[in-house]
């Protein structure tokens, strides 16, 4: 079994609900990522999202483009992300890892080599935001070859047939966008969610997680209520830029242990 | 026509597609059905060819620039005069299309993207010509070498977005109408500049601006006697080369020349030219194109005299003319389109815009290793008074 369908179960066992940070890989220094990582871990994260910065973040809002640009000033890269990942399995082998991030870096890498490399390296899911089902086949081959969980978006806009269509290509979770945007928008609206939910439920057997505009650990727990997981990434993108490397580290983990208290508050 | 592209899911061969984020997919996919079934509408064509003819000025004239011939000494160059249209470039042909597609589909504003202004312009124009908001993103240090087109589209009642991620030019004013687009995608129809993007835009960009070619093809031989040797248009996104270049696919004695922006020249780096450089397969903006890019995938900032070509990829339906060999694609430096410039104010009376001087500086290169007795079709995609600043300012003038 997968690492991503291991800590799901383990969290429907226990009755609780994931909790899914994003961070920009490299942000806000390459030494610091890994760290950030464990940090994330101990803090009480289930998941965690590996942004692999682009030079083009086209679904991203000023935040998480600005973490790109720092990420990648200090010359991070797909290659250098996947590094990272394996220095981070040294001392963590059960915390699923998911790359989240924009499809050109990986087919300047090839589909083929990635996937490889991101089975040695102990990458688990594979999140392409500009690569819909429609554009996957390869990707989705590659990524099936070598046990990684392709991860799809689906968004308020998608439609029955196309939530079928993602239903039987999606493995690990799904990720519902919570509104029309890009990452860091405000004003989410837990009633489209709630109206929402149950058409994507059926057809979607996986997990689901939802992100986009959650800021704060009271929306966090109100979103949970409806989902599986919950996925926050501006607002802890935002705490490592307010951070110095000094304490950034302990800013966010502060953060995301807030979050979970307040996702395993009934 | 046995050239088919691009197929049902947009492809043309590995070329084009629908690389967009999920939010956003049902829009392009409303957008294929709306714009198959009014393509054919004949209320709708009617509609486009009214106002392409009384509102825009088409059809656009062919012009023999017989003094600029007769000092290069070779072959005849005609010039296809896009320049002449109200707004002066090919933009409006599609902007204006775009526009009565979306007033069909009950969409109340409009959006674009603009490198020198051109497109904004003409999206402000059809937006205050049918009562629509409009809003513009453009590249900060575009804001800066194209300020008269700003003012323009201000004029026009259009907002004027700066965008400063990035290199701040095209690419980005791009992205960042891409995120305008994702947020308000009810209410929004992105007018979309060039033959790019995902599809069905690369498709429907060209189809609108086949009228140059269609035109084109009618008029050489009223005025010659038959068609050119060769048409010449510059490539940018390429909306007007395809514009030019489409209905010449399956007329195999027309040579197809795309004229890319070679800036400080491509053994420099410093250029906006991703296939006369073989630039690397890549996605951006929706598709699958030769993009200029780094060894890990990250896209390079491109470097053009104009701002209209200064974008690292090209629209898909170029990428397969050039695989396929039925189109050739060179680059013209930033100095060289500067002494076409300079040549057509001479010559004829006519002050080019940055981006058509780039097809013309091909034309004069090679114009007199040819017959008197060729022909060489340029486009003359736009006028060059948004250049003003940019030229004098290369001339070491202050206006």
């Amino acid at each position: 079994m997968s690492r991503i369908d291991t800590a799901f179960d383990k969290l429907k066992q226990q009755q609780r609900k994931a909790l899914i940070p994003f961070i920009t890989a490299g942000d806000p220094s390459l030494q610091l990522t890994v760290p950030l990582m464990h940090g994330l871990v101990a803090a009480g994260a289930d998941v965690l999202e590996l942004g692999v910065p682009f030079s083009d973040p086209m679904a991203d809002g000023p935040t998480i483009q600005r973490a790109s640009e720092r990420a990648l000033k200090h010359g991070m890269s797909l290659r250098g992300v996947l590094v990272m990942v394996a220095e981070f399995r040294k001392q963590d082998t059960t915390t699923p890892v998911v790359l989240m991030g924009y499809g050109n870096p990986i087919e300047a890498m090839g589909w083929e080599v990635f996937a490889r490399r991101c089975a040695e390296v102990g990458v688990d899911g594979v999140l392409t935001v500009d690569f819909p089902p429609e554009e996957s086949h390869e990707a989705f081959e590659h990524l099936q070859r070598h046990n990684i969980a392709p991860i799809f978006l689906l968004a308020p806009t998608t439609n029955e047939a196309r939530i079928e269509q993602v239903a039987k290509l999606a493995r690990g979770y799904v990720y519902y966008v919570s509104l029309k945007g890009v990452t860091g928008a405000g004003n989410i609206d837990l009633s489209a969610i709630e109206n929402k939910i149950p058409q994507l439920r059926k057809h979607i057997k996986l997990p689901i997680g939802v992100g986009f505009g959650i800021r704060d650990a009271v929306t966090a727990n109100a979103v949970s209520k409806l989902c599986d997981g919950v996925v926050v990434g501006s607002r802890i993108v935002q705490e490592v830029e307010n951070s110095t490397e000094q304490n950034v580290v302990a800013n966010v983990g502060k953060l995301v242990k807030e979050l979970r208290v307040a996702l395993d508050q009934k | 026509m046995s050239y088919k592209y691009p197929d049902s899911t947009g492809h043309f061969e590995q070329f084009g597609g629908i690389y967009m984020a999920e939010t956003l997919i049902p829009a392009v996919e409303e957008l294929r059905q709306q714009y198959l079934h009014f393509r054919d509408d004949p209320e709708f064509k009617a509609e486009l060819a009214y106002e392409l003819k009384h509102y825009v000025g088409r059809p656009s004239p062919i012009y023999h620039a017989k003094r600029l011939s007769d000092e290069l000494g070779g072959a005849q160059i005609y010039l296809k005069r896009e320049d002449l249209n109200h707004t002066g470039a090919h933009k409006i042909n599609s902007a204006m299309g775009q526009a009565l597609l979306a007033r069909r589909m009950g969409k109340k504003r409009v959006i674009a993207e603009t490198g020198a202004g051109m497109h904004g312009v003409a999206t402000a124009t059809v937006a205050a010509r049918f009562g629509m908001e409009c809003v513009v993103y453009m590249g900060a240090e575009d804001i800066q070498r194209q300020a008269a087109n700003v003012f323009r589209m201000k004029l026009l009642g259009a907002t004027v977005v700066p965008v400063e991620s990035g290199s701040k030019t095209l690419k980005d004013a791009c992205n960042e109408a891409i995120r305008d687009w994702v947020t308000n995608v009810e209410s929004t129809f992105y007018i979309f500049g060039t033959a790019a993007g995902p599809h069905p835009y690369p498709m429907m960009v060209r189809d609108f601006q086949c009228v140059i070619g269609n035109e084109a093809k009618v008029q050489m031989p009223e005025m010659i006697g038959r068609q050119p040797d060769a048409v010449i248009a510059c490539v940018g996104g390429g909306s007007n080369a395809i514009g030019l270049f489409y209905p010449y696919i399956e007329v195999p004695e027309v040579q197809i020349i795309g004229v890319e922006a070679g800036g400080h020249g491509i053994a420099s780096g410093r250029h906006a030219a991703p296939l006369t450089a073989n630039a690397k397969v890549g996605v951006l903006h929706g598709n699958k194109v030769y993009l200029i890019q780094d060894e890990n995938g990250q896209i390079i900032e491109t470097h053009s005299i104009s701002a209209g070509l200064d974008y690292p990829g090209v629209g898909p339906e170029h990428c397969l003319l050039k695989d396929m060999g039925r189109a050739q694609y060179v680059a013209i430096n930033d100095d060289e389109a500067l002494e076409a410039f300079d040549a057509l104010c001479r010559f004829e009376g006519i002050i080019p815009a940055l981006e058509s001087s780039h097809a013309l500086a091909h034309g004069i290169k090679i114009a007199p290793t040819m017959g008197k007795d060729k022909v060489l079709l340029v486009n003359l995609s736009g006028r060059g008074d948004k250049d003003m600043n940019t030229v004098a300012k290369l001339k070491g003038i202050t206006l």
